[in-house]
């Protein structure tokens, strides 16, 4: 390789390397923005500020799904299996939305702790399978539990 | 081994070589294209069995998936293209970039629409400002900055090089678009397949998935073929070779 | 076959819309890049004839 074109080579590493480095530490300045929610735990710490709009994440609490009988209101908890928050929402909840499953409400902490959500969105794992191979793995695990 | 390749390399400043070299690959890549694209869609749509809690939505995989991969793919290939067309001033090299952009920023534009259009049955919305959708809506701006940048100078060497540095320094959003979903909380999932893991994903899902995945590879190969040879025949339409071609009838 | 029915099939069991919207925009964005180059090719051939043929009327009016 001619010394010209190396000259340029060590130019253009040079620049990417400073270019990296800066947006590197951008990226880490910003990060606690980055994250589109709080979790339970987060919260329990005191992160969240109170009466402002905010996301929170978590697992829904199996059994904590309490449906208000002639509206579409509707509480559950939501926790990270550290710390467990309570959620009241108004409004049409995704499919995906159940007991065990992940989502992200979006809402105002209120002094009594507790979270009322605008919105609920429903977050899923990266798992796919068909339906059938999921009822063979229910009536396996409820087998074991016979057992 | 090295002057070998040396001898290979040297080969891609001659337009023409790549000119007769482009001719005996396409009706290759077209024809993998056309089949692997034709069968993926076909078993997506019907055959590939539904998922426990998505339903049929999760068809969608099969376009956003092989999408995704290549607007971050095409994005590194025309890094590369940039790199060795500030160093090794390789014409070639620069007419990739140019043509690769628009293909690119089209499957970028791709993913985020198939990605919105499945987000809204599974989350309950089109748009999350989250760091991965942010980081790929910002992937393509990128393809726009290197698009815009390759017409913004008269002269065309120039807006090459800047295209080519554009090209270059975007590529950090690579790994960002990649580890978005370990390094931060997101709303989109993390990712089904892992280098060292098994896939979490049944063969029956990911086998037509990986058979999209090829088409799209061989399809993008077919149409930044396309393309460059249009550019060399553009920027070489003075030389008699060119001109022989014209009269043929190409 | 993992549907009953044609018409299953059309309504993908209540996802019909989204399925069939992220496909039909899919295959569009697909043909349209597609075809895009060969159109291009064909209007860059037709600008050098031209120019070809230009070149060769100033020729023959010099010679005239």
């Amino acid at each position: 390789m001619n010394p010209k074109r190396k000259q340029r080579m060590l130019i253009i590493l040079f620049v990417l390397g400073g270019v990296g480095i800066a947006i590197g530490l951008a990226l880490y300045a910003l990060s606690q923005n980055i994250n589109l929610f709080y979790s339970p735990s987060q919260i329990a710490a005191g992160e969240a500020p109170k009466d402002t709009l905010i996301r929170v994440g978590g697992m829904v609490e199996e059994g904590s799904v309490e449906r208000h009988k002639d509206s579409l209101k509707v509480q559950f908890n939501v926790t990270d299996f550290q710390h467990t928050i309570t959620v009241r929402y108004e409004g049409i909840l995704p499919d995906l939305f159940r007991e065990g499953q992940g989502i992200v409400a979006m809402g105002r902490l209120r002094d009594d702790g507790t979270i009322e959500a605008q919105e609920v969105l429903a977050k899923h794992d990266e798992k796919y399978m068909p339906p059938e191979v999921q009822r063979a793995l229910d009536k396996a695990e409820a087998a074991k539990a016979g057992e | 081994m090295w002057q070998r390749f040396k001898a290979w390399f040297h080969k891609w400043a001659s337009p023409k070589w790549f000119f007769d070299m482009s001719a005996s690959w396409m009706p290759w890549l077209k024809g993998i294209a056309i089949a692997c694209m034709v069968t993926g869609v076909i078993w997506g749509l019907a055959f590939a069995p539904q998922d426990y809690q998505q339903g049929n939505s999760f068809r969608i995989i099969y376009l956003h998936v092989p999408a995704a991969i290549l607007a971050q793919s095409v994005f590194m290939m025309m890094a590369v293209a940039g790199f060795v067309n500030l160093v090794w001033r390789l014409k070639l090299a620069d007419l990739a970039v140019k043509a690769a952009a628009p293909i690119g920023a089209w499957m970028c534009f791709l993913a985020l629409f198939t990605g919105a259009v499945w987000g809204k049955p599974t989350w309950g919305t089109w748009w999350v400002w989250d760091a991965r959708l942010t980081s790929m809506l910002i992937l393509l701006f990128l393809y726009f900055a290197v698009m815009a940048l390759h017409g913004a100078f008269t002269d065309a060497t120039t807006g090459g090089r800047a295209a080519s540095i554009m090209a270059i320094v975007g590529t950090i959003n690579i790994p960002i678009i990649k580890f978005s979903v370990e390094w931060w909380n997101t709303l989109h999932q993390p990712a089904t397949f892992k280098l060292t893991e098994k896939p979490a994903m049944p063969p029956e899902m990911w086998v037509p998935l990986l058979i999209m995945v090829i088409g799209f590879y061989c399809y993008f190969g077919y149409l930044l073929l396309y393309r460059m040879r249009n550019e060399v025949m553009e920027r070489e339409q003075r030389t008699q070779w060119v001109r022989e071609l014209v009269r043929k009838g190409v | 076959m993992a549907f009953e029915s044609f018409s299953e099939f059309l309504s993908m069991k209540g996802h019909g819309l989204y399925v069939w919207l992220a496909y039909g925009v899919g295959l569009a964005v697909l043909i349209f890049n597609w075809i895009a180059p060969g159109l291009r090719k064909k209007q860059i051939a037709r600008d050098i004839q031209q120019q070809i043929r230009r070149e060769e009327n100033a020729g023959q009016e010099r010679n005239a």
